[in-house]
């Protein structure tokens, strides 16, 4: 067998993989809160319990509607998309005027919320997503096994995360969202309306959040927990990312979860500190992140 | 006694304008109420119900010290009362520590991780300031959870309350209520002079306008650092109090749903006053226990609770009560 450093082979690569598929959801959920973050200036604290309000949205259509994987992907980010639309609506849009902090506060209540009715109804125990037959099974590469539903995480995350960014770099609406970002009062002198704008920007970035939700539920089970557990992570990585540019975000969510995967490798018991070891040493070395503007 | 009763008059002839002479009668009056209240209340609540409210009502102090006073909102502040009841729980259980020694250890032990994180999270202001304490207490949970002296999941169990001072019996109810009581004033009394002192002055300017603190040439960073080792150092006695009270310390006081907790105490009872933590930790503390006999979920009413008053309760219940035409007439707002 191939030894790296004194490891097989096997095990690298087989963690490697398994960072590589934290790492697809860290980019997924801290390019919702940086997108967020940008126009909004709030941090989206129930960006935990959306993403779990995704796996469990396809766990009820699958359960009482019989409507499979493929269109949940679809759907159960629309309908947490629109959710998020109307909670935006009614209460976000009253906090716009005060301090950011109340902002991370009463979205820190919804999410305190959303867990502990799910938790109520469902119990701390996970609740098992079968993988789509198309995606069942794995292919072996030679030198590793390769389920195919883990590649498929990878590969539809990467996906993703360059359509966002270049739906936010590249197309009018993003030129539209960015330039609301630096000055939004001229941006509405010059006719856009921009608070059509901040409702589709918080649905979009809690529609990526369910997005993630929905890939994870047959990786990890659906269970109420499963967000404020990968939350905090995720808030590490945009403190290490700085919120300042959308590629910045999905670079750093894979880079951390690669480290992630590897120190599961060589020191196992630091595995659940490391991506918070990184981000202590990030800010002693360049307080505003790896990619991020001083604020 | 006598003053404020000279002063009734004015505040009954309905002048809105605050009267100081009538303000420092009602709090003197007020202090020496609650202060009968405080003594005398074991003999009708059940005592470790009256513990339980004082020590999450000072750890809900200490914590208004940064983001009433100085405008910091950690998000991490569980990991000082809960790491603090760690350290008493080890050195009085398994080195044979007195009380007060235990008490004091969980005090350094906070005011220590304190100057570790602050040192780190200052760094950065806002928004980032709350991701990075919930992100360091989350590491020291995870320290917690792995770590041989915090037995894992069972937590330290069965923790002697010992002697005070060698004399007082601990294991009385009653003595151990007015020692957490006396701990409770102490503490209160070292914010209070705290945020009244000049340290406390320049803390509010760097509140109010950080930019304008730096250009007078106070180094900001240091004071921020100060304000968060105290708040530290406090919540570890609140802490350090718990542990002895309950006899255990276990990883709930540790997690992030602790430092949310402390939060809404702050936020429902009103940011940035003296007695809003003590009313706001009282309100939680028994929704608490009346809800753990119904079986419905807490987090569910904290989380209503928490978006109700930041909707329309931002100034909770003491600042809205300083506000109202009582408040004002008696000329308790003027929030510094």
């Amino acid at each position: 067998m191939t030894m790296i450093f004194g490891i097989p082979l096997q095990a690298l690569l087989g963690q490697l993989l398994i960072g590589l598929i934290n790492g697809s959801f860290y980019a997924l959920l801290s390019l919702g809160l940086a997108i967020i973050f940008g126009l909004l200036r709030m941090i989206n604290f129930a960006h935990g319990a959306q993403y779990m309000l995704g796996a469990f949205t396809a766990y009820l259509l699958l359960t009482f509607a019989g409507i499979g994987y493929w269109v949940a992907l679809i759907l159960a980010p629309v309908i947490v998309g629109v959710l998020g639309a109307v909670v935006e609506r009614l209460f976000l849009r009253r906090l716009y005027d005060l301090d950011p902090l109340y902002g991370l506060l009463f979205t820190f209540g919804l999410a305190l919320t959303l867990e502990g009715a799910f938790r109520y109804v469902y119990g701390a125990s996970g609740q098992p997503y079968a993988t789509p037959s198309a995606l069942a099974g794995g292919t072996n590469l030679g030198f590793m096994f390769l389920p195919i539903y883990r590649g498929w995480v990878v590969v539809v995350s990467l996906v993703v995360c360059i359509a966002t960014w270049f739906l936010i770099e590249k197309t009018k609406l993003g030129a539209y969202l960015r330039a609301a970002t630096e000055n939004a009062t001229l941006v509405q002198a010059f006719g856009v309306n921009v608070p059509v704008l901040l409702t589709f920007t918080y649905g979009l970035g809690v529609a990526l959040a369910a997005f993630a939700g929905v890939l994870a539920a047959p990786v990890y089970q659906v269970s109420p927990l499963m967000g404020s557990n990968i939350i905090i992570v995720v808030f590490a990585v945009v403190v290490v990312g700085g919120m300042g540019s959308i590629m910045g975000s999905i670079v750093t969510g894979y880079m951390l979860g690669i480290a992630e995967g590897l120190t599961k490798v060589f020191y196992p018991e630091a595995s659940n500190i490391v991506i918070f070891v990184i981000m202590a040493i990030v800010l002693l070395i360049r307080p505003a992140g790896l990619f991020g503007r001083e604020a | 006694m006598a003053r404020s009763s000279s002063t009734a008059p004015a505040v009954l002839a309905g002048t809105d304008k605050a009267d100081p002479a009538a303000a420092s009668g009602f709090k003197l009056v007020l202090g020496v109420v609650a202060l009968g209240v405080l003594l005398a209340v074991p003999f009708f609540v059940y005592p470790i119900f009256l513990m339980k409210v004082l020590c999450f009502a000072l750890f809900a102090c200490a914590f208004n010290v940064l983001l009433g006073y100085t405008g910091l909102l950690s998000f991490g502040h569980a990991a000082f009362f809960g790491g603090a009841a760690y350290f008493t729980a080890h050195v009085v259980k398994e080195w044979g520590f007195p009380p007060e020694l235990g008490i004091l250890t969980g005090v350094v032990g906070a005011a220590a991780l304190g100057f570790v994180m602050g040192a780190l999270a200052i760094r950065r202001q806002g928004i980032y300031f709350a991701m990075i304490t919930l992100a360091l207490s989350q590491m020291f949970f995870f320290f917690c959870l792995q770590a041989e002296f915090t037995k894992g999941e069972d937590g330290i169990q069965s923790v002697p309350r010992g002697h005070l001072l060698g004399l007082i019996d601990l294991n009385q109810p009653l003595a151990m209520y007015y020692t957490v009581a006396g701990t409770f004033l102490i503490g209160l009394f070292l914010i209070w002079r705290f945020v009244n002192s000049p340290f406390g002055m320049i803390l509010k300017s760097i509140r109010e306008n950080e930019a304008r603190a730096i250009s007078l040439g106070y180094s900001v960073q240091r004071y921020k650092l100060g304000a968060f080792v105290f708040s530290a150092a406090i919540a570890g006695l609140a802490g350090a109090m718990k542990a002895l009270v309950f006899q255990f310390a276990t990883l709930t006081d540790v997690a992030w749903q602790m430092s949310g907790e402390v939060i809404l105490m702050t936020l429902l009872g009103g940011i940035g006053t003296m007695f809003g933590p003590i009313v706001g930790a009282g309100f939680i503390v028994a929704l608490g226990n009346y809800l753990a006999t119904t079986g419905f979920p807490v987090t569910i009413i904290t989380g209503v609770v928490f978006m109700v008053c930041v909707l329309v309760f931002r100034r909770g219940i003491v600042g809205e009560f300083y506000a109202s035409r009582l408040g004002r007439r008696l000329g308790l707002d003027h929030r510094h």
